[in-house]
């Protein structure tokens, strides 16, 4: 490109110009998010005038029924918690040990390559495949029955791709020096990772627990191919007994429905007053969903206020 | 720390109260078309026996229902249709026992917009027939195409999705041959979308289930079915149901209870109940009971030990439930 001699007024418009475009790309920023904010706002708000007059009390307190005014929510948020449960405590540890090594520890060559092409590629497999899977070999090759440990081992399985990538980014976006000042005072590598690597990766390991969650709050198909219940008016066996060692986990292979499952089976009914539950139970969910990002988010600015570099 | 272990006490002992609830179960599973009657039969048997017997229906389909049937995973499947020869030849070779008990009629039902007027004298099935054929495919497109009668107008079809019973059923009865079905129309396997469909278009036409219609019937309007020529127009209710003069769309439900499940008591009580309250409660979510001499057959069927289908695994259209009770079963 060739420079020509130019007049002030040319170059004012050259800034013009360049103003101009900066300008419509703002405006463009803005439209982009204005759109998938409304839309947001416009369905959840509908959902909140349609479920609004079902929220009470009452409607977390009760099961199941045939009269859509004393159905309830009950077996449902139970069963999404205890689910949503089995899936963090599976997915995180195993999510982030994997992301360590595959960043920290495994050789750099074709293999690993592989590895991580695969699992990046497995994000995107759809959720039914998954539940297949989890029904071939958890529910009859494991023998772990049609349970809530199924369930939050299927959705594990299915946000594990997520949690390893985002471990995988939070630990590249640290600086190369820190590592290099630990080894220089003689940290190991497991050192160097106990008390470096994972509490400064900590804040984006849990940016990506938020995307695979809350993806898995939301998902019906798997959890329908696994055997998931749709009248269920009983509880799962507490977590604390009376006797010795005062704590059970049968409620583990207990019976079990989830809140989209729920939901789903209310749009579908030909009683309209059905469909106000359905919203109603939309409505908790989305909450649901925005409690436990709420939690996240919360840790990961606890997380943050300690990282100086 | 006395108050704080005094707390705990409490806690602890209300949730040993919540766990020593545990008791009988009884799994259902099966059909989304029996489920309303199925469940509502659970909810009251559960509350009748105070939660001592806890009672789970999924929803799997009428061919998921059979499969964990005939793996002996549950203890009670719901079926819009009689068993299959592929799925008694399963139960069979798994050696799985079974009892079929009708439990309802699901009456099918055309509607079409409130605003139509002339269908109100009738469809015929032969009609019907020209209307769903695969033949009609992108052929018959207007009403008088059909009936010259008829007026010159656009026809909007909603049907029910390829992978439902209702779709299998209405396909045999009117076109003759199940899955048999033109394929350009609406088809939804949410009926709540073809009643907003049929709702929203003066043209329309679609059927799904009777329940259907019974909670949207302001919005609607049911066409009387002529079976044969000569025969009179029937309007699906429960009495030209229940009478038997709504022919051919009206099917009777079942459920099939596996017989080694049977002995068990939780079981035997919830099949007593359904077979005592069944009628009531069917009424109850909009579906049709059968007339109480059947539900009296069934139990006598389960008394006597009377296993198997009458179906011979084959599907049939219009029979009646009478002749159907009256049969010899076999596994």
């Amino acid at each position: 490109m060739t420079y020509v001699a130019q007049t002030p007024e040319q170059i004012r418009g050259l800034i013009a110009k360049a103003k101009r475009r900066d300008v419509a790309f703002v405006a463009l920023g803005v439209v982009a998010l204005g759109i998938g904010f409304a839309t947001f706002v416009a369905l959840f708000v509908d959902m909140l005038i349609d479920g609004w007059a079902r929220l009470s009390p009452e409607f977390f307190a009760q099961f199941p029924s045939r009269r859509a005014g004393q159905a309830g929510i009950l077996s449902a948020w139970v069963g999404t918690t205890l689910v949503m449960i089995v899936t963090a405590a599976v997915a995180v540890p195993l999510g982030v040990a994997a992301g360590i090594y595959l960043e920290e520890y495994a050789p750099k060559h074709w293999v690993t390559d592989l590895i991580e092409i695969n699992i990046t590629n497995l994000a995107g497999v759809p959720s039914i495949v998954y539940g297949l899977l989890a029904l071939g070999l958890f529910v009859y090759a494991f023998g772990l029955g049609q349970s809530i440990r199924t369930a939050g081992l299927t959705l594990a399985l299915l946000i594990l791709p997520v949690v390893i990538v985002a471990t995988r980014e939070a630990i590249r976006a640290i600086p190369g020096v820190i590592r290099e000042g630990a080894y220089a005072v003689g940290a190991t590598k497991w050192q160097t990772v106990r008390d470096h690597i994972v509490p400064y990766s900590m804040p984006g390991i849990l940016t990506g627990v938020i995307i695979g969650m809350s993806r898995a709050i939301g998902e019906t198909a798997p959890i329908i191919t696994i055997g998931a219940l749709t009248f269920i008016a009983f509880l799962p066996p507490a977590p604390v007994t009376g006797d010795f060692p005062f704590l059970s986990f049968e409620w583990l292979k207990a019976p079990f429905t989830v809140m989209p499952i729920q939901m789903f089976n209310w749009t579908s009914r030909p009683d309209e007053a059905f469909h106000a539950n359905a919203a109603a139970a939309g409505t908790i969910l989305v909450f649901m969903t925005l409690t436990m990002n709420a939690l996240a988010i919360w840790l990961r600015y606890r997380l943050r206020k300690h990282i100086k570099w | 720390m006395r108050a704080v272990q005094a707390v705990l006490a409490v806690l602890a002992s209300a949730l040993c109260a919540a766990a020593s609830a545990q008791g009988a179960l009884v799994k259902i599973d099966g059909s989304s078309t029996v489920y309303p009657v199925t469940e509502a039969v659970a909810e009251d048997f559960q509350k009748a026996e105070r939660n001592a017997i806890r009672v789970t229906v999924g929803i799997s389909g009428t061919g998921g229902g059979f499969k964990k049937l005939c793996r002996g995973e549950i203890d009670i499947s719901g079926a819009s249709r009689p068993i299959l020869k592929p799925e008694m030849a399963d139960c069979a070779k798994a050696g799985i026992d079974y009892y079929e008990l009708p439990v309802a009629f699901d009456a099918l039902t055309v509607v079409v917009n409130p605003k139509n007027s002339f269908l109100d004298k009738g469809v015929s099935v032969e009609q019907l027939k020209k209307l769903w054929e695969p033949g009609a495919q992108g052929k018959v497109t207007r009403w008088n195409q059909v009936d010259p009668s008829w007026p010159d107008a656009p026809i909007k079809l909603f049907g029910a999705g390829a992978d439902s019973g209702t779709f299998d059923y209405f396909t045999e009865a009117i076109v003759g041959k199940a899955k048999s079905s033109r394929g350009d129309y609406t088809a939804s396997e949410d009926d709540n979308v073809l009643v907003q469909g049929v709702q929203r278009d003066v043209n329309a036409i679609g059927y799904f289930g009777f329940a259907y219609y019974a909670e949207n019937q302001g919005k609607l309007k049911a066409v009387p079915i002529v079976e044969k020529a000569g025969k009179p127009a029937v309007k699906p209710s429960m009495e030209t149901v229940l009478n038997g003069s709504y022919q051919p769309l009206a099917r009777p439900i079942f459920i099939y209870v596996n017989a080694k499940s049977l002995e068990r008591a939780e079981v035997r009580k919830f099949v007593e109940y359904y077979m005592t309250h069944g009628a009531k409660l069917a009424k109850e979510v909009k579906y049709v009971p059968l007339p109480d001499k059947a539900y009296a057959l069934n139990r006598e069927h389960l008394a006597k030990g009377k296993k198997g289908t009458v179906f011979g695994g084959v599907p049939e259209v219009g029979v009646r439930i009478e002749d159907l009770l009256a049969r010899e079963a076999k596994l």
